[in-house]
C-alpha cells in the first residue's frame, strides 16, 4: 500500500483526464487501470454548470480527485488556483505545475518551491511536478510536501526516462513518495520507473491518445505492478563479477607478510 | 523519529543473526552492486566476506581513486586540555588516573599553533577531555578566535554540546565536530562508562542530529573497534550514517575507525580487530558510500598505514602528539593513548609520495562560509 498524505492507496498508478476522445472513454479508462487518484486541470472545469463533462463523471467513479494547477504561470497564480480548487471540489490536495513556457511546458522550479511552501503553509497537501533536480526535490520536501513528481522527459512527449539518471538520486535520497510524471510513453517506461524504486507514475497521453485507451489502461495497470513487485524481489546486478584481476601485486599482500 | 528512535526500534538480535550468517552469495551480489545498501554493507562486513578481501580492496581502490584521486587530507590534532570528569576504563584521561593535568592558556596555544604552522598544516582538530565547567563553551569560545586566525579548517573533538552552543561555535569559524559513539551497544557502553556526563548514552547518540542542525560542515562518525563486537557496532554506525544522509544532506560526514590501543590504566579489547579486520572495515565502508571521508590517525603503525592509502582513507594525521601542548613541549607523561606511528611530518610524507599519493594541506577557504 502507498501512504501519501494521510491516505493509502492500493494501485500506484495515476492517471489523468485530459486528451481522452470522450468522457466515456476517459472515465472506462480509469476504471480499467484500476486508478484512485487522478489528475484534472483546474482550468478545464466549468465553474458555472453543474453539469461538468469532466467533474461528474469522476465524481460518480468513486476515485480520489487531485487537482492541478496546470495553466498558472507563477506561484501567485498558483496559489489561487490551488485557493479555489479548495472551494469548488472540497479537497485541499494540488498538484502543483507552474509551466511559464508554452512550447514545452518545463516546470518553474524556482516558482514552484515558492507557491510550494506559501501552500503548505495554508494546509494544502501539496504534489508538486518539478524537473528531475535532485536538489529542489529536498528543498519541496523540507518545505512540507506530501510527495515530489519529477519528469521523465517532456510533458506529453511519450519519450520515457530521459532523466534516469537523476531520477535514480531523488528516489535514492527521499523521504516522502517519488511519483514519476510525465513523458511516460509505453507501459515498458512505467514498468522502468517502478523496478527502480518510484513509488508511483502519472500517466495520462499514453493512455489517452493511444488507439484502445482502455486496453491501454489494462496494460499500463500490470506493468505498475509487476514493476513494483520486481522491484520488491530485489533486481539482479547487471554486471558480471567483479574483476578478480589484481595488480602485479595484490593489494592486501602486506596482510601476510 | 530520531536515530535514537529508530536504533531503539531496530531487532538487534536478529540482525547480529543473519550478520552472521550471511553466505557467499550475498558477499558476491554485494560486490558487484553498484549502490550501497545497508543490506550490502552487512554483507561485506561479515565473517563471510573475509576471503573476499583482495576483491573488496580492488573495487574500494577503484571507487576512491575515482572520487578522491590520489589526495590524501592532512590533519593534525592539537590537545586543549585533558582535564576530565568522566570515568572511561580505556583512555588515559579518565578521572581517576594519576597524571598531571594541564589545559592551554591562550599564550601555550598561540606557541602550539605556530609550531605546528611551520609543519604546513591548515587543517586541525581540536581536541580536550570532557570537563563542562574548566574546560566547556566558554573556554572554547575564547580559544577558537584564535585558531581560526591561522587554520582554514578547524574541528573538534571534545564532549557533546548543546545546539545553540555548537551554532556560536559555528558563528567563531568551528568547521567540524568528531564524535564518536564508542559503541553502540547500550549495555557495554555503561559498563565502559562509570562517571560524569559521558555516562548518558542517548544523549550521545542524539548528538550528531544536534550537529548538524546546528549548521556544522562535517560530522566526524565512529566507534572504538574492540570495546564490543566491531562487526556489529560497525553495522550499527552503518546505520547511524545512512540515517544522518537522509535527514541532513548538507552536511559531509567522515568516519573514524580507531581501535582500541593500550594506556595508562587500559582495558585489553573484548573483541580484538587485526589488521585484516580493519582493512575488511575501511573497505565495505567505501563500497557502502563512495563520498564518505575516511580518516586514520597515528593510532595506526607506520607499515600499516602506508598500505591504506588508496583503500578508501582519504585523510591522515601525521606527526602528532596527543598531549595538551605536545608539539611545543613534549612530555610523553600527559598522553590520551599510546601513538603508534611516530614518524615526522615529512617522513610521512614522503612515505606517502613514494606510494603515489599527493599531501593535501589547504581544502577550504572559510571567509565563504556563513557570509550573511
Amino acid at each position: 500500500m502507498l501512504m501519501l498524505a494521510d491516505s493509502q492507496f492500493s494501485s500506484r498508478l495515476f492517471t489523468g483526464t485530459g486528451k481522452f476522445s470522450c468522457s466515456k472513454t476517459m472515465v472506462a479508462s480509469i476504471e480499467a487501470s484500476g486508478s484512485q487518484l487522478v489528475t484534472m486541470a483546474m482550468k478545464r472545469i466549468d465553474l458555472k454548470t453543474a453539469s461538468d463533462d469532466i467533474l461528474a463523471p469522476l465524481k460518480a467513479s468513486g476515485v480520489k480527485l487531485l487537482p492541478n494547477t496546470s495553466g498558472a504561470r507563477n506561484a501567485q497564480e498558483a496559489v489561487f488556483v490551488a485557493e479555489l480548487s479548495r472551494e469548488v471540489l472540497g479537497t485541499s490536495w494540488v498538484k502543483l505545475e507552474i509551466h511559464p513556457d508554452p512550447k514545452y511546458l518545463m516546470p518553474d522550479p524556482i516558482e514552484t518551491l515558492k507557491a510550494a511552501k506559501m501552500l503548505c503553509d495554508k494546509g494544502f497537501v501539496v504534489l508538486p511536478y518539478v524537473h528531475a533536480d535532485p536538489v529542489l526535490c529536498r528543498h519541496l520536501e523540507e518545505v512540507g510536501c506530501a510527495a515530489v513528481m519529477p519528469l521523465g522527459s517532456p510533458i506529453g512527449s511519450n519519450q520515457g526516462l530521459a532523466t534516469q539518471t537523476f531520477l535514480k538520486i531523488i528516489i535514492e535520497q527521499a523521504n516522502i513518495p517519488v511519483v514519476v510524471d510525465a513523458g511516460i510513453g509505453a507501459p515498458s517506461h512505467a514498468m522502468q520507473a517502478m523496478e527502480m524504486g518510484a513509488s508511483a507514475v502519472l500517466v495520462n497521453t499514453a493512455i489517452a491518445s493511444s488507439r484502445d485507451p482502455v486496453a491501454m489502461a489494462r496494460c499500463f495497470e500490470s506493468a505498475v505492478s509487476a514493476g513494483r513487485d520486481a522491484y520488491l524481489a530485489g533486481l539482479g546486478v547487471t554486471s558480471c563479477y567483479a574483476q578478480q584481476t589484481s595488480p602485479q601485486k595484490p593489494l592486501t599482500a602486506f596482510l601476510e607478510s | 523519529m530520531s536515530f535514537y528512535d529508530e536504533l531503539s526500534s531496530l531487532p538487534r538480535e536478529q540482525l547480529k543473526l543473519s550478520l552472521y550468517s550471511i553466505g557467499p552469495k550475498e558477499v558476491e551480489s554485494a560486490l558487484v552492486s553498484s549502490e550501497g545498501s545497508l543490506s550490502s554493507l552487512m554483507a561485506l562486513l561479515s565473517p563471510a566476506a573475509e576471503p573476499y578481501i583482495e576483491q573488496m580492496a580492488v573495487r574500494a581502490k577503484e571507487i576512491t581513486r575515482r572520487r578522491f584521486g590520489t589526495n590524501i587530507g592532512m590533519y593534525l590534532p592539537l590537545y586543549l586540555s585533558n582535564l576530565c570528569a568522566n570515568e572511561c576504563d580505556y583512555c588515559g584521561f579518565s578521572m581517576s588516573n594519576k597524571l598531571k593535568r594541564k589545559s592551554l592558556t591562550s599564550d601555550e596555544l598561540k606557541q602550539e599553533i605556530s609550531i605546528i604552522k611551520r609543519q604546513g598544516f591548515d587543517s586541525i582538530l581540536l581536541v580536550s577531555g570532557e570537563h563542562e565547567t574548566k574546560v566547556g563553551i566558554d573556554y572554547f569560545a575564547s580559544m577558537l578566535p584564535l585558531v581560526k586566525k591561522q587554520f582554514s579548517y578547524v574541528a573538534m573533538e571534545v564532549q557533546p554540546l548543546r545546539e545553540d552552543e555548537y551554532k556560536h561555535l559555528v558563528n567563531l569559524g568551528l568547521d567540524a565536530v568528531m564524535l564518536y559513539q564508542e559503541t553502540y551497544n547500550p549495555t557495554t557502553y555503561q559498563e565502559h562508562h562509570t562517571r560524569g556526563n559521558k555516562q548518558d548514552y542517548r544523549y550521545r547518540v542524539d548528538s550528531p542530529e544536534r550537529i548538524a542542525r546546528a549548521g556544522v560542515d562535517k560530522i566526524g562518525l565512529g566507534v572504538l573497534l574492540g570495546l564490543d563486537d566491531w562487526r556489529f557496532d560497525a553495522l550499527m554506525l552503518g546505520y547511524h550514517l545512512h540515517y544522518l544522509e537522509r535527514h541532513f544532506w548538507r552536511c559531509r560526514y567522515s568516519l573514524s575507525l580507531p581501535r582500541l590501543r593500550p594506556c595508562t590504566g587500559g582495558i585489553t579489547p573484548k573483541m580484538p580487530l587485526t589488521d585484516k579486520g580493519l582493512v575488511q572495515l575501511i573497505c565495505a565502508f567505501r563500497l557502502f558510500n563512495q563520498q564518505l571521508e575516511i580518516s586514520l590517525s597515528t593510532r595506526e603503525p607506520a607499515s600499516l598505514r602506508d598500505n591504506l592509502y588508496g583503500l578508501g582513507v582519504t585523510h591522515i594525521s601525521a606527526g602528532s602528539s596527543t598531549e595538551p601542548g605536545g608539539y611545543s613541549n613534549p612530555q610523553r607523561q600527559l598522553n590520551q593513548f599510546e601513538i603508534s606511528d611516530d614518524r615526522s611530518v615529512s617522513e610521512t610524507v614522503s612515505a606517502m609520495v613514494a606510494k603515489g599519493y599527493i599531501p593535501v594541506w589547504k581544502d577550504w577557504q572559510s571567509e565563504w562560509i556563513n557570509l550573511s
